[in-house]
């Protein structure tokens, strides 16, 4: 006690950051999202501002409050709606906005079809999300440079000013192709100055692939037998090659399909254990289109011969 | 003389920190909020004029503030006030309904009275303000309400 009172101006950072349970959620994010370790280390580093910026509030210190409009960009796949929606919680903790909210809108949402459809759009949508995060993907459709008449220039002009205005009611993060979105911001300065910070996410390496291939594959329950983890890396491996790879979300999707082919196998031979249910091999994963389109990597195994071949992707 | 009607006909006006609040009583239950306003404010005229139609699954007051700041720049010489709907019985019924503005100066009402059969007198209420034309009611100046200030 005695130690408190003589120094009673020092304030207590380690019990600041317990009181606001944001450990919690970074935890959670270092756990649940595999890589993007510069990703995390920018999300550290604004949670501790922001938390310092708290402190220097309390104890009178000049506190502007902070602009928080972000902007993501990475490819499809990389984690973007999820930091977003994790950001939402830490931003809630710290009380920088009132609601652990996410409203996500495109540009269907926010620009209208007709003169004078798009200001009330756009305000419904802000309205809704006010108290939270608003996450706009692909925001760069918002402005069309091939079209003066564009009515998407106004949703943007809207968006500028509740940006400017209520940044204490409402975090905008915008969403995309990193090339796009420079483009789009090059087109409007202005929002290039609102938006404090720039987080860019890079594609996973195969390593990381698998990680969250297995981490999936956990949580439904499932496990790769030792043969079908080799051929779900190879199965990786050709699906990269391919184009429109989407990263995490390709690998969810070929999960799924993977699910149904060892649904298929199951349903097809007499009894079952709970370890047949459970366990997928192989055969699963080498059924796959990607295995017939991309020759040229050398297949870990051949694709068994004679057998139906799934043509679905 | 000061009108009252609604939730909280009886207490004094509510500060904008009290509008707030109970708006956000009226989101944490679902209910949809909607601001209208009107310079006629007769107990018995229910239809005031809607300032936007009612703003559903919004989270947070702030949404509400920023209509009922925008109708109060709009109309400074007006009756506002915030609605509550709720539909959980599958229609819209008026949970709450608080006047949240109001014209600095009242002129109130005048008791009327009218001959009627035999020696009947019939009494209604008649508002100063209603003499003058819609929209230039309770202005000082008598000029109406500034769309653009």
């Amino acid at each position: 006690m005695g130690e408190v009172q003589a120094d009673k101006d020092a304030l207590d950072v380690t019990q600041a950051f317990k009181d606001s349970n944001i450990d919690e959620v970074l935890d959670t994010l270092d756990r649940e999202l595999v890589g993007l370790q510069a990703v995390k280390t920018r999300i550290r580093e604004i949670a501790a501002f922001l938390l310092v910026d708290r402190l220097r509030r309390e104890v009178g210190l000049q506190a502007e409050r902070p602009v928080l409009h972000m902007c993501f960009t990475g490819r499809p796949g990389t984690g973007k709606t999820t930091v977003a929606m994790r950001m939402a919680t830490i931003l809630h903790r710290l009380g920088y906005i009132r609601r652990d909210h996410l409203i996500t809108a495109t540009r269907d949402d926010l620009v209208g079809q007709y003169v004078g459809h798009t200001a009330p759009k756009t305000k419904e949508i802000l309205k809704k999300a006010m108290g939270g995060v608003l996450f706009i993907d692909e925001a760069y459709y918002l402005y069309r440079p091939e079209n003066e008449r564009d009515y998407g220039q106004e949703a943007i002009e809207i968006l500028l000013q509740v940006m400017e205005n209520q940044r204490e009611d409402l975090v905008v993060v915008l969403a995309g192709y990193k090339d796009r979105m420079d483009a789009f911001f090059s087109f409007n300065p202005g929002m290039r100055s609102r938006v404090a910070h720039h987080l860019d996410f890079p594609d996973f390496t195969i390593d990381e692939l698998m990680q969250i291939a297995e981490m999936m594959v956990a949580k439904q329950q499932y496990h790769f037998d030792e043969a079908a983890r080799e051929t779900f890396r190879d199965y990786l491996k050709r699906r990269m090659a391919l184009p429109e790879f989407g990263n995490a979300r390709s690998v969810r999707n070929a999960i799924d399909r993977i699910k149904l082919r060892h649904a298929n196998r199951v349903y097809g031979g007499g009894t079952v254990t709970k370890e047949d249910l459970a366990r997928i091999d192989a055969s699963d994963i080498l059924k796959s289109r990607v295995f017939l389109e991309v020759p040229e990597l050398d297949a870990v195994m051949e694709p068994t011969k004679g057998q139906a071949l799934d043509r679905k992707e | 003389m000061r009108i009252t009607q609604g939730t909280f006909s009886f207490l004094p006006d509510l500060s904008d920190e009290q509008i707030r609040k109970q708006v956000e009583y009226c989101l944490n239950n679902g209910w949809a909020v909607s601001v209208e306003f009107t310079d006629d404010p007769h107990p018995r005229n229910t239809y005031w004029e809607m300032w936007g139609p009612p703003m559903f699954d919004l989270k947070d007051p702030a949404a509400v503030m920023q209509e009922v700041n925008a109708c109060r720049k709009a109309y400074p010489n007006h009756y506002i006030k915030v609605n509550a709907l709720d539909s959980t019985r599958g229609w819209e019924t008026i949970r709450l309904s608080f006047i949240v503005h109001r014209p600095k100066h009242e002129p109130g009402f005048r008791l009327a009275r009218q001959e009627g059969e035999g020696r009947n007198i019939r009494y209604t209420l008649h508002s100063y303000a209603t003499d003058r034309p819609e929209g230039e009611r309770y202005s000082v100046d008598g000029a109406g309400p500034d769309r653009n200030r």
